[in-house]
Parts: structure tokens; sequence; C-alpha cells
């Protein structure tokens, strides 16, 4: 893993990936689409609206591998100083708040006709609206300092500290009473959704993931590129300065 | 100790140490954390009649009563042990059904539950009606899991 740490062999490595992470990524969401809204069967209990459920529940499994991904990215970048680490952290950052606030609206719009309410301040619900502020705070954290390497610093100890957050979510709907249902799938005793209802919902979770990585890889290369551009600036100004 | 230790230790520490006072504090306030109390809660809280909480458990079977003509209805709401009977006047959530889980909102006096607010609370089971149907007919239908505990 550590050799993964030398940004050059890192992009390399990047751009095999890339054209494949884009196919799977487009050829999941087409298929997972397909089964999820036309193929797969009605619930006994929700009827149609248990569609939203193929949206819903991987964005809300995305928004916690993004944070996930995000403080152990912090973590290293703080420990090893790992010259990628603070740059994955800071390219995941938006992408994990997009898909926290896709949870957040698809939560609400399912809310409305089942449980009778678009929003309700129970544990789950809250705590994921805590998370899509760490993601804010993170973001804005980072791009208040003039100097970036503090910002970076200061950064990290919020996504780490932010990290808590993330078995509360997991467990809050056990721990406390909430009006959110308990785990469906990701429980010891097994899965409660039937296959053909599964089946769908892995599908989409696999192109959401492959998704992120393709957003990712975009982000992390637009984010080198920059600081090529600026270092290129720099020397340019330094060169004029000379001159005059 | 390497710097790059002694950074990971540090940061160790400082999680663990910031982890339990986290799980000390939500302990501490787990009861405004909770949405609703059960009606076993409810009867051993005996809150005063202007108190305005919530009260979950499931709808009790043959309970449901409607007056022809008006909007009001009332029904039970039971976690197995305990139950209390509420009333509401006002629109129901479509999931609202008898032994399905059903959360109010409102004040408790004089041994009847004043709801204003009524929400439905479904399981985590997800099937096609015709799994449902086949699993009560074999007899292997489950019911409300989480309360049966």
């Amino acid at each position: 893993m550590h050799k993964f740490a030398n940004p050059t062999r890192f992009f390399k490595a990047c751009d095999v990936v890339y054209p494949w992470i884009i196919l799977l990524s487009l050829s999941a969401l087409c298929l997972g689409l397909y089964f999820s809204l036309v193929q797969s069967p009605v619930d006994y209990q929700q009827g149609d609206t248990v569609r939203i459920m193929y949206v819903h529940v991987p964005a809300a499994w995305m928004s916690m591998m993004c944070y996930l991904i995000m403080a152990l990215s912090c973590g290293s970048s703080l420990i090893w100083k790992h010259a990628i680490a603070f740059s994955i952290a800071r390219s995941t950052a938006p992408i994990g708040a997009t898909f926290t606030f896709l949870a957040l609206v698809t939560g609400s719009l399912w809310g409305k006709p089942m449980w009778g309410t678009w929003w309700v301040w129970d544990a789950r619900l809250t705590s994921v609206l805590i998370l899509f502020f760490l993601y804010i705070g993170f973001i804005t954290l980072y791009h208040s300092f003039d100097d970036r390497s503090r910002g970076a610093k200061a950064a990290s100890i919020l996504a780490l500290v932010g990290a808590i957050n993330l078995p509360i979510i997991k467990f809050s709907v056990d721990w406390w009473n909430t009006l959110h249902q308990p785990a469906s799938v990701v429980k010891l005793s097994g899965p409660a959704i039937h296959t053909s209802m599964l089946t769908p919902l892995f599908v989409m979770a696999f192109a959401y993931i492959c998704f992120y990585f393709w957003i990712l890889i975009i982000r992390l290369k637009a984010a080198s590129n920059l600081t090529k551009i600026r270092a290129f600036e720099a020397r340019q100004i330094n060169i004029e300065t000379e001159l005059d | 100790m390497k710097p790059k230790n002694k950074r990971l230790s540090l940061i160790v520490a400082t999680m663990t140490a910031l982890a339990a006072s986290v799980a000390l504090i939500l302990v501490a306030f787990e009861d405004n954390v909770v949405f609703f109390y059960s009606p076993s809660d409810l009867l051993k809280k005996r809150p005063g009649p202007t108190q305005k909480l919530r009260i979950g458990g499931l709808v009790k079977k043959d309970s449901i009563k409607r007056e022809p003509g008006v909007t009001e209805v009332s029904f039970e709401v039971t976690d197995l042990n305990n139950s209390v009977p509420v009333v509401f006047n006002g629109i129901l959530p479509d999931l609202f059904r008898e032994e399905q889980g059903v959360v109010a909102e409102g004040r408790y006096r004089e041994q009847l539950f004043y709801a204003t607010q009524i929400l439905a609370k479904h399981d985590e089971q997800y099937m096609p009606p015709e799994v449902a149907e086949s699993l009560k007919k074999s007899g292997k239908w489950k019911g409300p899991v989480e309360l049966e505990k």
C-alpha cells in the first residue's frame, strides 16, 4: 500500500483504472435502475414507494463510506505525511457531502408518504444531518487558512474528531427508540430484504461506489494539476521580479 | 520514539478519550435522545397532564374504533406488555394499520393519550406481497420482530 504513496506511481495506476471505472459505473447504473424501477417487485407494505430505497440506501451507505475514507486519509496524512493522503480527503469531502445531501433528501421524500412526515429529530436523522455539517465544516475549515498546510492540519483534526459520529449513525437505530427502522442489510442475523429486492440494491450500491471512484480520480488529477500550475506561476513571478 | 509513532499514539489516545466522553454524554442524555417511550415506560414515568411527549409501539389488534360521521379515531398502542388508549383527530399516515408500528405525539392525562400527530413506523423487512402471503400460509410469519424480544 505504501508504494502508492508515490504520486507518479499513484496517478499512473489511476490512468489505468479510469476508463474501466467509467464503464463499470455507467453499466451498473443502467442495469441497477432497470432492475430497481422496472424489474423488482413491489413491497407487501409500501407498494411502489419502496423503490425510493434503491436510491436512498446506497446514498446513505456512500455518505458513511466517504467519511470513513476521508477520516482514514486525514489520519494517515497527520501521522505518516503521505503526499496524496490529504488530497484524497479533500477531494472526497464534496462527493461525500453530496451523497449525504442525497440521502437526506430522498429519505425525506420517502418519509412523507410512509411515516407521515418529512422530518423528525430522531437519533438517526439527526446524526446524519450532523454528518452533512461535518463535511461542510471540513471544507470550510480547510479554506479558511491562508497557509494551506495549516488548513489541512486543522481540517484533518476535525475529520478525525467527527469520525466518532460514524458508529453513532450506524447503531443509533439499535441504541435508542427512533422513527427510522433498524438496519435491514448489514446486521448479524442476515438481511431482512427479499433477494428479488436485495440484488438491485447491491447493483445500485456498486454503481454508486464506481461513480465515487470515477469522480475522485477526476478531482485528484485536477488538484494535482492546480498545484503544478500554482508552482509554475510562482516561478514565473520570481523570474519576472529578478529581471526587474 | 520516532516522531511518526509518537503522532500515531497521540491520535489513538485522543480518539479513545474522545469516544469515551461522547459515550458518557450520550448515556447521560439518553432520555433526550430517545424519540418515543413505550407504553410500559409511560406508565412508569407518569408524566404531567401538560407535558408533551411521544409514545410508540404497535397498534393493538381489533382496537381501532371510528364513530361514523366524525374523523376522530381511537385505538390502543401496545408493547405487548402494556397498552395505552389513544384518541386522535386528524389525518392518519398510509401505513397506519393494526399490528403495525406507530408513534403518537401528544399529552397523557387521566389514563388517555390525546395525540396531536400520528406517525407510522415500519419494520426492517422488505418482501414482495406473494412472499408475505406464502410466509403467512406456511406459518413462518415472524410478525412484529422488534417488540417480541
